[in-house]
């Protein structure tokens, strides 16, 4: 880091630290002598073990967002949330329906619903997070489904809902009952499905799992992406 | 006559779930005799029975946000008239009661005004409205007109339940002798029936944790329309034909000498009224089968 670094001050659960301007939130914790063990996964926004929280200088709102993809500003107050305690029942998907009524065993809160809002102004993936909670509410599991599909499960939708509801577990649900009953069967899946069980990937798995680390590294790196 | 009625409609969540027999057979009839209910966009749970105490602000969010989609409508040219019509009573009941509130007290319509900062205002202009209100001269006599089956030989008992009537300034209708229901049937041919338990409570919630209280309270109402001479009840709330419809399970457990009696939505007996397929009358979704009576009266 060159002498001319700019350093913005931040807190960290109330505490003033000097950290390098367009550090990410993770980054700025790691300068600051944290070490992070619970929070952070990916470092690439994919995986959202980092819900953070934070309040901006100037500003009343308390904002959520993923701490790797969020830069800090002068004088943010951080906290990070490790885990947010969830609401998770045990189902059988051979047993369960795609319908209103198996939410109203499986997770009755969602249709505590207010209507705030306050999920979708929370949520750093931008989804509309009540739509889908409204769409369960209706019955529209491949609505409800197809909204909440870019939902990494960070949770802090759940921490902020006055009427607690843990929408992303909810979210998973949705996604579980289309995928197994509403979506098109795809005949290619299940050729797919029937290599993987006879064996198709396991050499090669078996090659990665004892691969030296920066063989793994380089070879993830310059793996071929195919785009169609 | 007048013109074809286009109105911005909320259908709340029962009669897409549990109610598809509703929605299916009031959309249809109302096509018949020019009326189009245009859903309104992503609209959300009306909150059942908004609170009553004056601290509770948050229930009346949901009802708000409904009323912004209805102003938006009018705003960008969707709709015009800037009413909302209902067809469950229970959300008519807490969306009326709610805008109610926040226009008489303009502090309330500012906090959730304020706290929905990314919502155009609501300024208070909609009207939320009951199906029914729909039905004067005009449309009644669109109604007759469109009977082809005539429902002579059906004794038909109206049942308004709390929703609709109370409290009175919410009421679409005298709370003591209410008749909108009456002047339906009578249009569709049918006989309606004069009787003592038709805006008696059915239980409502009750229905969930105290079923047993429900169970009376139904087959009182219900056992009151048989000794008027009634063959059916209609009614216009989903939660009032849960609890006199699908309760009747329990109340022949309870008396095996109970004669069941079919409910209707009051938009089946159109549908039936009119000749509809009976797709579009969604008989299936009744608890007691009123195929048997409407065979007998030969109406399908
Ligand atoms: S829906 Fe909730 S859990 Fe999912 S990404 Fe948004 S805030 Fe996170
Ligand atoms: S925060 Fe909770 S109550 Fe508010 S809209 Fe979202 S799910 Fe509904
Ligand atoms: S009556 Fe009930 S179910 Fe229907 S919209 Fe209102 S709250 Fe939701
Ligand atoms: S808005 Fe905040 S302060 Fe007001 S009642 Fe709700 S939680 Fe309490
Ligand atoms: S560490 Fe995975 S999303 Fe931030």
């Amino acid at each position: 880091m060159s002498d001319t670094q700019k350093m913005v001050k931040v807190y960290v659960m109330g505490e003033a630290y000097m950290v390098p301007e367009g550090s990410t939130i993770v980054g700025a914790f790691e300068y600051a002598g944290f070490q992070l063990k619970r929070g952070v996964g990916c470092r690439e926004g994919f995986c959202g073990a980092c819900a953070t929280v934070y309040r901006e200088k100037g500003d009343y709102k308390l904002k959520g967002g993923l701490g790797c993809q969020t830069v800090v500003t002068d004088e943010m107050y951080i906290a990070q949330i490790p885990f947010v305690p969830a609401d998770k029942p045990i189902y059988d998907m051979d047993e369960i329906t795609p319908d209103a009524g198996t939410f109203m065993n499986l997770y009755p809160s969602v249709f505590r619903c207010v209507s705030c809002n306050t999920c979708t102004k929370a949520c750093p993936q931008d989804i509309q997070v009540m739509d889908y909670i409204q769409a369960i509410i209706k019955g529209d599991i491949a609505e409800a489904a197809n909204l909440s599909f870019d939902c990494i499960r960070c949770g802090l939708c759940a921490l902020r809902c006055p009427a607690e509801i843990v929408q992303f577990n909810a979210a998973i649900l949705a996604q579980r009952l289309y995928g197994k009953y509403i979506a098109p069967k795809s005949p290619e899946l299940e050729v797919r499905a029937n290599e993987i069980i006879e064996g198709k990937y396991v050499k090669e798995l078996e090659e990665l799992a004892t691969m030296e680390k920066q063989k793994l590294v380089d070879k993830y790196y310059n793996r071929e992406i195919k785009i169609s | 006559m007048k013109e074809n009625i286009k109105i911005p409609y909320f259908p709340g969540c029962t009669l897409k779930t549990k109610a598809k027999n509703f929605e299916v057979s009031a959309i249809e009839a109302s096509k018949m005799i020019g009326i189009e209910l245009t859903e309104i966009p992503k609209w959300n749970c009306c909150g059942v029975v908004s609170s009553l105490s004056t601290d509770d602000l948050m229930k009346h969010i949901a009802p708000v946000r409904n009323l912004i989609r209805v102003q938006e409508m009018n705003d960008s040219g969707q709709a015009n008239g800037n009413r909302l019509l209902t067809l469950c009573s229970m959300c008519f009941n807490s969306m009326k009661r709610t805008n109610q509130r926040v226009k008489n007290k303009p502090e309330d319509m500012k906090s959730i005004n304020d706290f929905m900062y990314l919502e155009k205002d609501y300024l208070g202009g909609v009207e939320v409205i009951h199906y029914f209100e729909l039905l004067d001269e005009e449309i009644l006599g669109r109604i007759k007109e469109k009977s082809v089956k005539s429902l002579k030989d059906l004794k038909i008992a109206p049942y308004y339940g709390c929703m609709l009537l109370r409290p009175k300034d919410i009421g679409i209708d005298n709370p003591e002798e209410p008749s909108v229901m009456e002047n339906l049937i009578s249009s569709l041919g049918g006989k309606p029936v004069k009787w003592d338990a038709k805006s008696r409570c059915c239980g409502s919630y009750h229905t969930v944790n105290n079923k047993d209280i429900v169970i009376n309270l139904a087959k009182g109402i219900i056992e009151n329309a048989r000794k008027s001479g009634a063959d059916t009840i209609i009614t216009s709330c989903p939660l009032c034909a849960f609890n006199l419809d699908n309760r009747q399970k329990e109340i022949i457990k309870k008396d095996h000498g109970f004669r069941t009696m079919p409910v209707f939505y009051f938009s089946q007996l159109m549908a039936v009224a009119f000749g509809l397929k009976e797709e579009f009358i969604g008989l299936d979704g009744n608890y007691i089968d009123p195929k048997p009576l409407l065979k007998e009266k030969k109406l399908i």
